[in-house]
């Protein structure tokens, strides 16, 4: 059986009064994609949030490849190996889409502070490699034309892969990705999720997707968590679930 | 490398500017009065770009930077008025002083946000001051007296043109991307990596140290050093400075710091009048230019410029890298 790279053991965050999420617990094997949905305010995102360090549980372990990560920063777990997307895309947006892509190869350079003043050193060599990688990013997710271009000028559907690409920059073992169809034509979902569905095998990515809208992650993931309230309603493969009676009743008994 | 003709361009540029000048002053065409403003507009750009570098660049609302001239203009004249030490010496040893109090102070202080870290930082220059002006060592409220005139126009020049390769260079490595991705965005910076509380320590001991670098050149222009120079008001005239050029653009430091110092020169004679069309100034530029007269842009960002800074297939291959092998066929 393959090794887990991610376990989470009864997770639990309580904002005020709230528990948004309760006792969660996942696993995810290398290699897996893995949906997680559930309707609005279920505790999804919050989830991303605790996994990748925005929030420390109130209660619970997160083990990221082996090593205990609860409460670990956001940018220690990055340079282990996790990166994200967000569901309100969260773009340097006044900088180009090329800088955008630069900025998450952040862990990649080597060169110091003397290095980068005098241009001397690992400097020119790093930049360079950087620039190349990133276009080569950049030209997978169709971009490559609108390097030079400022981020928040780019059509809403653009953002989104620009928002994964840039994910991909940093070098991650499992990627997070928030919704990340949300927003765009069925068109561009299939695309997105062609994509996806190519990266991980092109990448031998593990991915962790957010999907509000079930029939999206039937075709595509081996398993699926269901949330609902905070609380895990649901885990198993798209024809258990979709014939679970819980999740049945929260998508369409539900408040969505 | 290509960037390296870039650098070579401004260098150049640098060079002939400072000729030039250097020969209308000994040709006594630019006077005694117009040459020390022109010392005080190379010192004000080395204090404005500093800034820039926290407040543009990084984000982060320092209102405190005569705080770290002062620490800088005191700390040199100590070394070279008492100790008798080489002016380089000096210079240097202020900006290791200065950054290192821009340090101790930035640790606390940068875990807070906008108006509470312009308040803090404002406090505590005052203090700076204010702990100076009772040293009795350094003269204390009546002033240091007895500095060699050191600063010379070729030193005040020279200082700027190498601190602006500083920090032009600084602001476009992948460590002053990670300063401008905080600005940005801090939670995205973060989620890609960038140790955002070192990012912006950095950016501000590094900003503390070209003012106290500053303050050097600054207290070596003047037979006396008064601590109340480096009041919350001075701070205030380089924010000024920065915000009126453009946050994040080099290049609008320069041209801010060359403005307002200018315009204070030339309406010296008219001292009544002067903070009236100052005023008006500011509020015409902010009305009509609210980003300031170069925000966010450089001039290196001209098509000339731009021409330079694409780096050729040819180049890549000369440096041995393979530019052809991306995925190809990405949406599968
Ligand atoms: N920082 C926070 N403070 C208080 N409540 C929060 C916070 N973040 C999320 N919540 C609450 O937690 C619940 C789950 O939200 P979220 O994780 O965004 O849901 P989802 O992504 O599944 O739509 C919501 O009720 C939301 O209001
Ligand atoms: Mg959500």
């Amino acid at each position: 059986m393959a090794e887990s790279i991610l376990k989470c053991s009864n997770v639990s965050i309580v904002f005020g009064g709230l528990t948004a999420v309760d006792d969660f617990n996942m696993y995810i094997n290398e290699g897996e994609l893995i949906g997680l949905i559930g309707p609005n305010g279920a505790g999804k995102t919050t989830a991303f949030n605790l996994l990748t360090g925005v929030y420390a549980p109130t209660s619970g372990t997160i083990e990221f490849c082996g090593e205990n990560v609860t409460g670990m920063k956001p940018s220690d777990i990055t340079a282990r190996g996790m990166a994200r997307t967000f569901q309100n895309i969260r773009l340097f947006s006044e900088l180009s889409v090329l800088d955008n892509v630069k900025i998450a190869f952040h862990k990649h350079i080597r060169y110091n502070l003397l290095e980068a003043a005098l241009r001397i050193g690992r400097y020119m060599e790093d930049e360079i490699r950087t620039d190349i990688e990133a276009h080569k990013l950049l030209k997978i997710f169709g971009l490559d034309d609108l390097a030079g271009e400022t981020a928040k000028n780019l059509p809403y559907g653009a953002q989104r892969r620009l928002e994964i690409a840039r994910a991909l920059a940093t070098g991650p073992k499992l990627l997070l990705l928030d919704e990340p169809a949300a927003g765009m034509n069925p068109q561009e979902t299939q695309d997105l999720m062609n994509l996806i569905a190519w990266l991980r095998k092109e990448f031998k990515m593990t991915i962790l997707l957010i999907e509000h809208d079930m029939s999206l992650v039937m075709g595509i993931c081996e398993r699926i968590y269901v949330l609902e309230y905070g609380k895990t309603i649901a885990m198993g493969g798209p024809a258990e679930i979709q014939k679970d009676p819980h999740v049945i009743r929260a998508y369409l008994g539900g408040d969505d | 490398m290509i960037e390296r003709k870039v650098d070579a361009l401004l260098a150049v540029v640098g060079l002939v500017l400072f000729a030039i000048i250097y020969g209308l002053i000994e040709a006594d065409v630019i006077g005694p009065f117009w040459k020390l403003n022109i010392i005080i507009i190379c010192i004000n750009v080395i204090m404005s770009v500093s800034l820039n570098l926290i407040n543009g660049y990084t984000g982060q609302f320092s209102l405190g930077h005569a705080g770290f001239m002062a620490v800088g203009a005191y700390v040199s004249v100590v070394l070279t008025a008492k100790l008798h030490l080489p002016f380089a010496v000096a210079i240097l040893v202020a900006a290791i002083a200065a950054g290192f109090v821009g340090f101790l102070i930035g640790i606390p202080t940068l875990r807070l946000n906008g108006d509470y870290l312009a308040i803090a930082t404002l406090g505590l220059c005052e203090i700076i001051r204010i702990v100076i002006m009772n040293i009795n060592y350094v003269g204390g409220a009546a002033g240091f007296t007895g500095i060699p005139h050191y600063t010379t126009f070729t030193w005040a020049f020279l200082v700027m043109l190498a601190t602006l390769f500083f920090i032009k260079n600084f602001v476009n490595s992948a460590h002053g991307r990670a300063c401008i991705a905080i600005r940005e965005n801090e939670i995205a910076a973060e989620a890609m990596g960038v140790k955002i509380v070192n990012y912006k320590v950095l950016a501000f001991t590094l900003g503390a140290a070209f003012a106290g670098v500053a303050g050097a050149l600054f207290a070596h222009s003047f037979y006396i050093l008064m601590p109340g120079t480096f009041s919350f008001l001075q701070s205030f005239n380089y924010l000024i400075m920065v915000v009126l050029g453009g946050l994040g653009s080099i290049t609008g430091s320069i041209a801010g710091a060359f403005v307002v110092t200018g315009i204070s020169a030339a309406l010296a004679g008219v001292p009544e009048f002067r903070m009236i069309i100052y005023s008006i100034i500011l509020i015409l530029l902010m009305f009509y230019r609210p980003q300031g007269l170069f925000g966010y842009v450089e001039i290196t960002n001209l098509p000339l410029f731009r021409y330079l800074k694409n780096i050729s297939p040819e180049a890549k291959k000369a440096m041995g890298i393979d530019t052809e092998d991306s995925g190809k066929g990405g949406k599968a």
